[in-house]
């Protein structure tokens, strides 16, 4: 017979989100909050992060993600009411709220929580999701699990190195295996801007001369028992590799930054509805979701370019969580999000009315002198691209005064 | 003119430099930081180092950073001395590992704690 626990409150995901989500809730007076984490140790991706930049926004001083988690992980242990249950998986949760979860110290155990947040954070896309062609050789390796790999458990993947895809851990995986000794031959990016940020691709590639080759893939994988060489050709327009133009890089690791997906298996059992311009839930400006008492936050919500971000946005849903537990939520009235011109997604998807909301948007393609327009508001981009978020604090009074929705969109830009 | 990208923090503003006989004409920055990020990155262009670092006994790595931004041309210098080295637990977080590295004068420091050889084995079971 399962036990079954009643709870305030379930946290799923001891990374950077669910910390600062269960800290928040529990200042904001919860009292009983199980924050369930399936690794051995909290932190989520911040231990293997070493690099620094994080911390500008939220804490004010520059941190590496070990310091960063490391903040969290002291306001936990000052807040009683917070049981953290690491090595705990969650199998099921249902759209009434149990939580079920397995780990070796407990068991199977259910939990039945008045509110739940999602935090489970997202994971690599791996080569498969890419249908690279080729051999299967060992050393092809995601940046992610590269990173844990080298600054956790201190191996070398290989002696030289091509990166696919310019996003800011494969940017950052570029200088690692530098300063390592590894020679870095290539980063190659598909589309013919990068998705990083601007300080990645300069501290991390042109620091180190390593040259990014935009508008490129790798078209072929070579090597029977270990990566011999890739082949990379630029692509067209339509993103199809001219392979008459290709040519072939030696090199016995080749590392994959090819994107990040939200983690929401969890969530779709809750019956939480998810936008596919995110891949995470549709949410309000309280972060709760189309599941009542369901709350997302962090990566498994939108893929953030900053953790400072994430732990703004998870307080946030920690405070409305605890707010819904005291009765005080009121989720009701909304106006749904439009993307119309060169807009990919903007969290949240439900703007409530009568109060300002700050929304993470994000471009389509790169341009510049760009007008935002958000309902009645504006707001002047000198450069947007769709690897840095634009923020924008909507107010009550921009919002359409009639039901229906709000219009975001990018207007006027050039090339 | 030149134009620079700032890297202190993640906002990547984008700096203008200009050269006006003796003096920099410094544009685009959003913060006070971005004025001395760029007067540095024309002049003397430094940064902060961060890597791991070998525990005795044990089966992970400890991370680490500079104290403070290093010149740029001492960084490969920096990782030489930074993999010579052994460290024996526990360490705490900020702990020195390193005075002087690399002969800058600015000490290298632990940025996570390890208590012993099994801390990183899972206690709660």
């Amino acid at each position: 017979m399962l036990k079954t626990k009643e709870v305030d409150l379930v946290v799923v995901g001891a990374g950077p989100a669910g910390m600062a989500a269960a800290v928040a809730a529990a200042e904001a007076g919860v009292e009983e909050i199980v924050l369930l984490e399936r690794q051995a140790e909290l932190g989520g991706i911040l231990p293997q992060c070493i690099h620094n930049g994080f911390g500008l926004r939220f804490f004010k001083e520059e941190l590496t993600g070990p310091e960063y988690a490391h903040r969290f992980m002291l306001e936990l242990t000052k807040h009683p009411g917070i049981k953290v249950k690491t090595a705990a998986m969650v199998v099921t949760i249902t759209p009434e709220r149990q939580v079920v979860t397995t780990s070796a110290a407990e068991g199977l155990v259910c939990y039945q929580a008045r509110a739940v947040i999602l935090a489970m954070g997202c994971r690599e896309r791996p080569r498969g999701a890419i249908n690279i062609p080729g051999t299967r050789p060992a050393g092809v390796y995601t940046a992610g699990s590269l990173q844990y790999l080298m600054n956790i458990e201190g191996f070398l993947p290989g002696r030289t190195a091509v990166i696919l895809g310019s996003g800011d851990i494969g940017l950052i995986m570029a200088r690692r295996l530098t300063l390592e000794g590894v020679q870095v031959k290539a980063v190659l990016e598909l589309m013919p801007y990068s998705n990083g940020l601007s300080r990645n691709v300069v501290q991390c590639l042109e620091d180190f001369q390593i040259p990014l080759y935009l508008s490129h893939t790798v078209t072929a994988i070579y090597g029977e028992k270990r990566v011999e060489k890739v082949r990379m050709a630029p692509v067209d327009a339509n993103l199809k590799p001219v392979e008459e133009k290709g040519f072939d890089l030696d090199c016995d690791t080749l590392v994959l930054s090819v994107g990040l997906i939200p983690e929401n298996e969890l969530s779709l059992q809750a019956d939480v509805e998810l936008d596919p311009a995110t891949g995470g839930p549709v949410v309000d400006s309280f972060y709760h979701t189309t599941t009542e008492g369901i709350f997302a936050c962090g990566n498994v919500a939108h893929v953030h370019d900053v953790v400072d971000d994430v732990s703004t946005e998870s307080a946030l849903a920690g405070q409305m969580a605890a707010a819904y537990l005291r009765g005080e939520l009121k989720t009701d009235r909304w106006l749904a999000v439009k993307a119309g011109r060169n807009i990919r997604s903007v969290v949240p998807q439900r703007i409530m009315v009568g109060q300002a909301t700050p929304l993470y948007i994000r471009a389509a393609f790169p341009e510049k002198n760009a007008l935002l327009h958000v309902g009645q508001g504006e707001s002047k981009q000198r450069v947007v691209s769709p690897g840095e978020t634009i923020y924008y604090t909507v107010k009550p009074e921009e919002l359409p005064a009639a039901d229906g929705f709000v219009e975001v969109s990018l207007e006027g830009g050039e090339g | 003119m030149t134009e620079l990208i700032c890297t202190v923090c993640p906002m990547g503003c984008r700096v203008r430099v200009e050269q006006d006989e003796a003096e920099l004409i410094i544009t685009g920055n959003r913060c006070p930081r971005g004025l001395t990020y760029a007067r540095e990155e024309i002049t003397a262009p430094k940064r902060v180092l961060t890597a791991v670092v070998q525990m005795a006994g044990g089966d992970r790595m400890l991370p680490a950073k500079t104290m403070t931004a290093i010149p740029k041309e001492k960084i490969f210098p920096a990782m030489e001395e930074i993999k010579a080295i052994t460290v024996r637990p526990p360490v705490t977080i900020s702990q020195v590992l390193i005075e002087d590295l690399a002969g800058t004068g600015v000490p290298f420091v632990a940025t996570g704690t390890i208590l012993s050889d099994e801390e990183s084995v899972n206690k709660d079971g």
